[in-house]
């Protein structure tokens, strides 16, 4: 009788020991995890919407397997049609009305500039957000803020890199979009080349979106008698530019930016015959590339696409990448355990030790720190020979 | 204006002042954009709904007055309540100047001349040239003002949301007033008789020139106050706040809310606010398509706006259901 009182008495104080290591932020119970989401499903940039659809059917899949931790994840991903102003109001709306842990995957840079200082005033995390800037990865003065993807400066790097190893004597001309997209790339190439970008770029032209054609910059480009071309261009400018250097002539190595690589949108329309020979990078698994298409977790993902997101194309690489990235903040959750507060959200995901996301490309690996706030940081270079994208050389990482 | 619209005024008054405090933080910020969206659907009401010159680029007004304060506030430091006149009289000035040559055009042809300031504005913004100021793609970030010290001394706390929205209204309130002091009188009738009979109203010693250029400078004027408070209440602009699309909602507004009305801005404004969070609520998949349904019930059920609907209504309780015309002028701001 005597032990069974103890017993109880045990068990009654050592269940306030239990609880008190559950410790809950707004939107985190014990049955379920709030995480919020924008993205453009109206609008220009509603081709992005897919992306907001994988992560939702991801997470659908999750609650169907139970959870995690045991708790179910409610995603609630609004609209906000591209548009700044709308994008601080529907986070504004998660945050204070939905009253969400955190927001996660927001798309684009206006969007996610514009909830920037909002976010980091609140102090509430902004994880994994979906653009390539180079500015999410600041975590002096931005703590709550981190991207996901490689970022442009990452890639310029990488190509810069490759340029030195296999083309010592390079010429070097560029032709850049006129913003913060193509002014990033430029950078991460100069800084990658280091003491030797005043002496091997000699020519740099820049285009506004509003231009028509980039036909006379590439006239100019060639004039410079350089051998090897950095085109950093969106995708319809990108395919003026593939099909006008092949035109008048120019053979360059021709450096292609990671943003304009779709076979359909751009190397099509720019004549596959004409795209021979084209390098950029890739960091995932492209769904309709036939290399993969006996490898498990892209077979993984089709399972998952046709019972969750029937209505999704398996040709889509959005879907692809909303799954993965889904995959990462996963993991970032599962790390957090019971401790779900907003800042040991951040924590656990600027701890990261060789993560691997199974549908990114083999030995491509996510590392984290504190001062380190850009997840993915390498990427293969891959080569075109006429009608797929065919990977080459070792995963290459860019800075640090 | 009659007791009966002073008790209804009161009533509003009072209810504005009350919301903020009832209302959460979030909800507030929404309000406020409500009050921003209602100035400027007033300023396009006056050119469209009382001079009958349709504009499919009031966006660029918009976007112009946001600039302005944006710049102000960032470049020159300026406080965030002086800037909101500069970007008025900037608006007053190139929608004046615009108004000029606009006048040569008629109807549909002023409408594609100003769709096409709608088009290019955001295009503009992005200049190379003008970077330095404008931020090109990027936008301006700028900072949240605070409620003045005065308040916190008086022992009423107000967080930055209330006290903006108190801002806005105030400046809403002043811009009602001043808009219907306008349409009341000389002014707001030649407007309407060069909208219903141009040659009518010259004959009658109206000058049409400078009226109608001077509709289109007001107007303009109206909707950059209300960019220059929306950009204060968001704390960003960026060339992709201000496409196309902003200016055909405007549009909207005031045709749902009601034209020739003062008071339809105020409910055009409620309309291009919440229904399309309302429409995405209901589906994911097609949300426009649901606020297109909402749209063509509006038209149908409603066909003089939201404030000609409430009109007929008043109008049948207070039992003097006498044939009215489309009304000239409205009293209730």
């Amino acid at each position: 009788m005597i032990r069974l009182l103890v017993t109880l008495v045990a068990l009654a104080l050592a269940a306030p020991v239990v609880h008190a290591q559950k410790k809950y932020d707004p939107g985190a119970s014990d049955a379920e995890i709030r995480i919020g989401n924008t993205n453009p499903y109206s609008g220009p940039a509603s081709a992005y919407g897919a992306i907001g659809k994988s992560i939702a059917a991801y997470f659908r899949m999750v609650n169907d397997q139970g959870g995690i931790n045991g708790r179910k994840i409610n995603f609630i991903s609004y609209d906000d049609g591209y548009s700044p102003p709308k994008t601080v109001e529907m986070v504004r709306k998660l945050v204070e009305q939905d009253q969400v842990l955190f927001v996660f995957q927001t798309l684009g840079t206006p969007s996610n500039t514009a909830i920037h200082k909002y976010m980091n005033g609140k102090k509430v995390p902004q994880l994994h957000v979906a653009t390539g800037a180079t500015k999410w990865n600041d975590p002096k003065n931005f703590p709550w803020t981190m991207g996901w993807q490689p970022n442009y400066q990452t890639e310029g790097q990488v190509y810069a890199r490759h340029i030195m190893q296999t083309k010592p004597d390079a010429k070097i001309a560029i032709l850049f979009q006129n913003d913060d997209y193509g002014k990033d790339y430029v950078k991460g190439l100069k800084d990658g080349l280091g003491d030797k970008a005043k002496s091997m770029i000699v020519a740099e032209a820049s285009y506004e979106v509003s231009e028509p054609t980039v036909d006379s910059q590439i006239v100019q480009l060639q004039a410079s008698g350089a051998n090897v071309f950095f085109n950093v261009t969106t995708p319809k400018f990108a395919a003026q530019a593939i099909r006008k250097a092949y035109d008048i002539g120019w053979k360059p190595v021709h450096y292609l930016n990671n943003v304009s690589t779709s076979v359909g949108s751009v190397l099509t329309p720019a004549g596959l015959e004409k795209s021979v020979g084209l390098i950029t990078t890739a960091y995932y698994k492209d769904p309709t590339d036939k290399r993969w298409a006996e490898d498990p977790a892209v077979k993984q993902w089709e399972a998952f696409m046709k019972k969750y997101y029937p209505d999704g194309s398996l040709a889509d690489a959005f879907n692809m990448y909303g799954y993965s990235v889904a995959l990462t903040v996963h993991q970032v959750l599962k790390q957090a355990g019971n401790e779900l507060t907003r800042e040991n959200i951040m924590r656990q995901a600027a701890s990261m030790k060789d993560f691997r996301v199974d549908t990114l490309l083999p030995r491509i690996l996510i590392n984290t720190s504190k001062g380190d706030y850009a997840p993915i940081e390498a990427v293969q270079l891959q080569r075109f020979n006429g009608k797929q994208w065919e990977l080459f050389g070792d995963v290459i990482s860019g800075g640090h | 204006m009659n007791r009966k619209m002073l008790w209804i005024l009161a009533a509003l008054a009072v209810i504005a002042l009350i919301l903020p405090f009832v209302a959460t933080s979030y909800r507030t910020f929404q309000l406020t954009l409500v009050l921003v969206y209602a100035i400027a659907l007033l300023g396009l009401n006056i050119l469209t709904g009382y001079n009958g010159q349709i504009s499919l680029g009031h966006g660029a007004f918009y976007a112009m007055g946001a600039y302005c304060t944006a710049i102000l506030m960032d470049k020159l430091g300026m406080p965030y309540w002086a800037t909101v006149p500069v970007a008025g009289a900037v608006c007053l000035a190139v929608g004046f100047l615009f108004g000029l040559p606009a006048l040569r055009l008629e109807g549909l042809y002023l409408a594609l001349a100003t769709f096409a300031l709608g088009v290019a504005m955001p295009q503009l913004l992005k200049y190379k040239a003008l970077e330095p100021w404008t931020g090109g793609v990027q936008g301006i970030v700028i900072a949240k003002p605070e409620a003045p010290a005065l308040f916190s001394r008086a022992g009423i706390a107000l967080d930055p949301d209330q006290w903006l929205y108190f801002f806005t209204l105030a400046v809403a309130a002043l811009m009602f007033v001043l808009g219907w002091n306008l349409l009341r009188g000389r002014v707001g009738r030649a407007l309407v008789a060069i909208r219903d009979q141009h040659i009518a109203a010259e004959a009658m010693g109206v000058n049409s020139a400078l009226y109608k250029s001077l509709a289109f400078g007001v107007s303009a004027m109206y909707t950059g106050v209300a960019g220059a408070l929306g950009a204060i209440a968001v704390q960003f602009v960026a060339p992709d706040s201000f496409n196309i699309f902003l200016s055909i909602m405007l549009l909207v507004g005031i045709v749902i809310g009601g034209l020739a009305s003062i008071s339809g801005a105020l409910w055009g404004a409620l309309f291009i606010q919440f229904v399309p969070n309302i429409a995405d609520e209901v589906s994911k998949a097609a949300p426009w398509a649901i606020f297109g349904i909402f749209m063509i019930l509006f038209v149908y059920l409603m066909p003089t706006g939201v404030a000609g609907a409430l009109r007929q209504l008043l109008a049948r309780a207070g039992k003097k259901a006498h044939n009215q015309p489309r009304p000239l002028k409205e009293e209730t701001p």
